[in-house]
């Protein structure tokens, strides 16, 4: 599994999000999916890019913390009840999400969501066995 | 062992005794010698054959940096230039140093007490001593040079800077005592461990650590990165430098140097006489200086004094460590605050830095204290849920330290302003029409 998301921790402060995509677009940094986690006074910015250390050099110093971490992108094809078949097994399975959010895969025009679960492991291989297509970095550029 | 057991070891009448009789003379002296004091005096109606005993030196005005400044260069002098040997010199409040001048008697009370610190850390004269202050104006180098060389130990003149000769002198001339700032003791702990040299490869077990404020972390951090105990020295040029007060093996406050010089405790508000054990500022009378003796010079360092016989058998008073400044205290809703309580409680966590800032406000009639730290560099932040528990523990901390409530904002590590030299830690917005 490889697709690797980019968390930034964020005060929450006009303005402060178009410092952050401003960065990103000087370093010419294509998002393919973001998502924020906000409270009243933070929030973590998740996204997906396709060189995440780059991403990270461009923030490094300017400040915005940013880390990698790896999470779980599926493909799923664009009709209703897609997501929830994937979310059906991974209940059935007793594996909880923390956050999920929708995901472009460009190249192919296809839907995909990536998750973030209580045990990523289990549910990758829940998923690949129950005919479930697991994205690679490459199927997002 | 200890130096000089005649006054550290004195009872409190002879203390006391002695005490009087140095404080009458030094107010005589003073009343003579340095006509600005004379006039201060005269406004407050004393003169000096009206201490008669040592309850009467709140008869007597205070000295402050203010008058320091004031009197720069060399006003408050009170021996002839002839008779001033050396010049010691520290930053003033208002751009103009202090400047210092002592007489050869002043240059040996000084060592003298150096010499008892280090004693009291249990150096002698068969040991090593690293001297890893600044030598020059600032008094950490020459002051623990002269104590050293006062007490027959072998002395490093080292300085500061250049690290790795540092650590090649600790290593090959075996140094049993290092003297130096706990900042850069920390600098010279971290290079050791860097160049993979074990604590129990360097001879080194005492370290006389003062100069600047440092937190219990540090502490630790030195000790066992060193393999040492470390102690700490207190002195302030005006005073006359390091050894006015240290902290001996049992690590229950400083031992003043009480017959050299007489501390108060004073509330810095009312700047009446506080009772022993209670917290204020600390007020230093210098009972034997003759260059520029100070009579109730205010430090502005907040601190309490511990009476009785210590378990080392020294009966000077301790002076507690120095919990703050009265030039940095806040009162918040009517309680004392301390920027070093908070910098306490930030330490205490490894996701937090030292970069922060306190911003007092006021809403309505009600005080607000808020606290913006910067994130550890590095740390990865992927849940919103550690960032909630990280405020609500360190906001715990803040209220158990402070006894007040303290929001506690978070920021992106390297967004709060640097500044060169002092940090400007606190920002009062309060406004008082």
């Amino acid at each position: 599994m490889a697709v690797k998301q980019v968390s930034i921790f964020l005060e929450n402060e006009t303005g402060r999000l178009a410092d952050l995509t401003e960065i990103l677009a000087e370093n010419g940094i294509d998002l393919n999916a973001v998502t924020i986690a906000e409270t009243g006074e933070y929030g973590i910015l998740r996204c997906i890019v396709q060189n995440p250390e780059d991403a990270i050099k461009a923030l490094a110093g300017k400040g915005f913390m940013a880390s990698i971490s790896d999470v779980l992108t599926v493909a799923i094809d664009n009709v209703p009840g897609a997501v929830n078949k994937v979310l059906q097994i991974l209940a059935d399975a007793g594996i909880g999400v923390k956050y999920i959010y929708s995901t472009i895969q460009s190249a192919k025009g296809e839907a995909a969501i990536t998750m973030k679960t209580t045990d990523q492991e289990r549910a990758e291989n829940i998923l690949t066995k129950a005919g479930i297509r697991l994205c690679e970095m490459e199927d997002l550029k | 062992m200890i130096w000089n057991k005649e006054m550290e070891c004195a009872d409190r009448e002879t203390m006391r005794k002695v005490q009087l009789e140095r404080l009458q003379e030094v107010v005589k002296y003073e009343y003579e010698h340095v006509p600005y004091y004379a006039a201060k005096m005269d406004k407050a109606g004393v003169r000096p054959e009206d201490i008669r005993t040592l309850e009467d030196i709140e008869l007597l005005p205070f000295i402050t940096k203010e008058d320091l400044a004031v009197n720069y260069p060399t006003g408050l002098f009170a021996a002839k230039m002839e008779d001033i040997v050396r010049i010691q010199s520290s930053s003033g409040t208002t751009g103009k140093p202090k400047i210092v001048g002592y007489t050869q008697r002043d240059m040996d009370d000084w060592a003298e007490s150096v010499a008892r610190g280090l004693t009291m850390c249990g150096i002698g004269k068969n040991d090593v001593a690293h001297i890893s202050y600044g030598y020059g104006l600032f008094t950490g180098g020459l002051g623990a040079h002269a104590g050293a060389e006062a007490i027959g130990a072998t002395v490093l003149p080292m300085s500061t800077g250049n690290t790795a000769r540092q650590i090649m002198f600790l290593q090959d001339m075996k140094s049993d005592a290092l003297c130096c700032t706990p900042s850069y003791a920390l600098t010279i702990a971290e290079a050791v461990e860097k160049a993979g040299i074990k604590p129990e490869d360097l001879q080194l077990r005492a370290g006389l650590f003062g100069a600047e404020p440092w937190t219990q972390s540090m502490r630790n951090k030195i000790e066992k990165g060193l393999g040492i105990r470390a102690h700490d020295i207190y002195g302030l040029t005006e005073i006359t430098g390091p050894g006015v007060s240290t902290s001996c093996i049992e690590n229950n406050g400083m031992h003043v140097q009480e017959d050299l010089f007489y501390p108060e405790i004073v509330d810095p508000n009312t700047l009446k006489q506080l009772p022993m054990g209670e917290t204020g500022e600390l007020v230093f009378t210098t009972l034997r200086k003759q260059g520029m003796p100070m009579i109730r010079y205010r430090t502005r360092d907040i601190c309490y004094l511990m009476e009785g016989k210590c378990a080392c058998g020294r009966t000077t008073v301790r002076m507690s460590r120095v919990f703050g400044r009265t030039d940095d205290m806040l009162i918040v809703k009517g309680v004392n605050v301390f920027p070093s309580q908070v910098e306490t409680v930030i330490a205490k966590f490894d996701e937090l830095t030292l970069n922060y800032k306190i911003l007092v406000d006021r809403k309505g009639n009600s005080d607000t204290i808020e606290l913006m730290v910067e994130f550890a560099d590095g740390l990865a932040i992927d849940d919103i849920e550690f960032v909630e528990s990280m405020k609500k523990r360190v906001e715990h901390e803040l209220r158990d330290s402070l006894q007040i409530g303290c929001k506690v904002r978070f920021l992106n590590a390297g967004t709060l302003p640097r500044s060169e030299g002092k940090a400007v830690r606190v920002e009062d917005r309060r406004k008082y029409e």
